[in-house]
């Protein structure tokens, strides 16, 4: 029997495979469709103070190997989550939720995270400082080590819980945002967040995209998304949840072997509804062929040997 | 909605770009007109979503315009093609709601749910009427399909080369007062049937760039009177009432 289970910041999950923020909802369209339990955590939709009907249409397209999403961060508000979501989410799911906040200024940081200090289920507060899709120019504050720290900083003191900020890949030198974020007590980090592109309309020969520019995930991502896991790795010592581009038990070995302890599953969920659960039931025979007893082994084991 | 293979029977080019699809494979989780497949194609990421035009236990019939890469390769594909298919998605048409004698609304590759939609009627004993707009002659398809179905069909088109000339709109204007509509069609279409003053009410069929089809992503969204509101999982069929542009 293998052992499938990984522990980070002192959290155990029963496996690494998480579904990603924004591409799993609440939960709520998946627990019609298998059960939840047999995932290791799923990131829920990010989540702000206020309510956010998002971007206009239209908010998807696709590209080679992938799509671009510019949804803007559409989600009820903390308060309707913690009234509506969470109690629906402790009958579908009874493992560790990775909870995912995000906000407009330092004070919005952190209020959502001591909104969320009596939310038994949520383990790990998800921080993400990297969305595209939601201030000008694809600014935010995952853009520059000083403002990761300080968010960093604002949420650290306003929770217990565990902090993992999530970074985006538009940037120079994502380790130096890494050791930001480490030098301010962060918990650990999740990487990758979408990268920035774009598609024109060739009928209107407009930006197809209603925003103008989205973000980019699915296999298309996954180099990147396993190159930045390997520099942060060597950079930090805190745990890493390795997210870009995986969708299938092959790809998440390889993220882990490049440094997570983790893995989150984005847009493979909205190709193939199951593809968690695929990816879970593959993980034994794979661990098998690679020899490991125990798939926590595999962390960081290319920077080894 | 269930996950599986449908395999491509027949393709059967109804016009220049419009084809009829015939699809085998288990279509249990279809349960009511207005639904769509999400479908995957060899080589593209995202799935296609393509309205149920007809079903029964086995077999589904879909009407597909080639508007791209991805439906120019669909149409093309060999018969015997296995398609691993998103089946029973959105929330169709309410027939509960509808009246006696409501008006489906069409245009273009718009009608393609309105004729399961008008044979499911009839079947219940209603006396649908259609009103199919087109850009012309040779652009009309499945004409002596609704006509076979036993219901009165009025065409428009954009050039007076078949039927009315000009939009489904100048078709519905001649009728009384107190109309309800079952529209699938094109935005501008949607939104002019919308703001007719003969109107009593109706359910409009929304069309959005989806990447999950099911409920996920809220890539689909748009805003009605509601809140905003999901076009794969609350949609595609929203009533008037519910609708802002
Ligand atoms: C609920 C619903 C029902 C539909 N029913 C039908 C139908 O019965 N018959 C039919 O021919 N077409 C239907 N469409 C439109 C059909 O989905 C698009 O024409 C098709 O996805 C275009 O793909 P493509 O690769 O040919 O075009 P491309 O432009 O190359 O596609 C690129 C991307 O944009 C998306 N896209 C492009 N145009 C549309 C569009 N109009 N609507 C949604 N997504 C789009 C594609 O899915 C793909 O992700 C329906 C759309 C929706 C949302
Ligand atoms: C439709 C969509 C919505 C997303 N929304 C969020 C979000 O709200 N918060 C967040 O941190 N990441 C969000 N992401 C990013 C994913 O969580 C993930 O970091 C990214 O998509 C890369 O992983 P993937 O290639 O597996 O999709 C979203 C991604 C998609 C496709
Ligand atoms: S397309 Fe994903 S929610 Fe509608």
């Amino acid at each position: 029997m293998v052992d499938l289970s990984v522990t980070l910041a002192g959290v155990t999950l029963k496996n690494p495979i998480v579904p990603a923020s924004g591409t799993f909802g609440y939960g709520r369209e998946f627990a019609e469709l298998y059960d939840l339990d047999i995932l290791g955590s799923f990131s829920w939709k990010g989540t702000t103070r206020a309510p956010r009907p998002g971007n206009p249409q239209p908010r998807i397209a696709e590209s080679a190997a992938g799509m671009l999403n510019a949804v803007g961060l559409q989600n009820p508000g903390m308060e309707a989550v913690l009234r509506e979501e969470l109690p629906n989410i402790a009958k579908i799911f009874h493992g560790p939720v990775i909870a995912n906040v995000c906000g407009f200024s330092l004070e919005e940081y952190a209020e959502n995270c001591r909104m969320l200090e009596d939310a038994e289920q949520v383990k790990i507060l998800e921080v993400n400082i990297s969305c595209p899709n939601v201030h000008a120019g694809g600014k935010n504050f995952g853009s520059d080590p000083h403002s990761a720290a300080a968010v960093t900083r604002a949420v650290r003191t306003a929770t217990k819980k565990p902090v993992f900020l999530k970074l985006g890949p538009n940037v120079t030198d994502i380790a130096e945002i890494a050791r930001a974020c480490e030098a301010e007590g962060a918990d650990g980090l999740c990487l990758i967040n979408t990268l920035l592109g774009m598609r024109i309309d060739l009928n209107t020969k407009r930006p197809l995209l209603a925003n103008r520019t989205g973000g980019l995930s699915g296999p298309a991502v996954f180099p990147v998304a396993l190159r930045m896991v390997w520099d942060v790795y060597e950079a930090v010592k805190l745990p890493i949840i390795g997210c870009g581009g995986v969708d299938s038990a092959e790809t998440a070995a390889e993220m882990m072997l490049a440094g997570a302890s983790a893995v989150e599953v984005g847009a493979a969920n909205l190709r193939d509804p199951w593809a968690c659960k695929t990816i879970i039931e593959d993980l034994p025979n794979l661990c098998e062929r690679l020899g490991v007893e125990h798939i926590s082994d595999l962390t960081g084991g290319a920077h080894h040997g | 909605m269930t996950k599986s293979a449908f395999t491509l029977e027949q393709a059967r080019q109804l016009t220049g770009d419009v084809w009829e699809l015939t699809l085998a494979g288990d279509t249990s989780a279809v349960t009511a007109p207005g639904q769509f497949v999400n479908l995957e194609l060899p080589g593209k990421f995202l799935r296609r979503p393509i309205s149920v035009c007809d079903w029964d236990e086995g077999r589904l019939l879909l009407l597909v315009k080639e508007a791209g890469a991805g439906t120019r390769q669909l149409v093309r594909l060999p018969a015997g093609t296995e398609l691993d298919t998103l089946s029973g998605l959105g929330n169709g048409f309410d027939l509960s709601a509808v009246p006696e004698n409501a008006v489906l609304t069409g245009g273009g590759i718009g009608i393609a749910p309105l004729y399961g939609l008008a044979k499911r009627m009839i079947a219940a004993g209603r006396r649908p009427r259609a009103v199919l707009g087109f850009r012309s002659k040779a652009d009309a398809f499945y004409r002596e399909e609704f006509a076979a179905l036993g219901l009165e069909v009025h065409i428009a088109t954009e050039d007076g080369s078949l039927g009315t000339r000009g939009f489904v709109t100048d078709v519905l204007k001649t009728l009384p007062e107190g109309q309800y509509v079952l529209a699938c069609g094109p935005t501008p279409m949607l939104k002019a049937v919308h703001a007719l003053p003969q109107l009593s009410g109706g359910q409009f069929s929304f069309e959005a760039r989806m990447a999950c089809g099911f409920g996920a992503c809220v890539g689909c969204t748009i805003q009605t009177k509601q809140g905003p509101r999901r076009v794969c999982k609350d949609g595609p069929v929203f009533q008037k009432e519910d609708i802002v542009w």
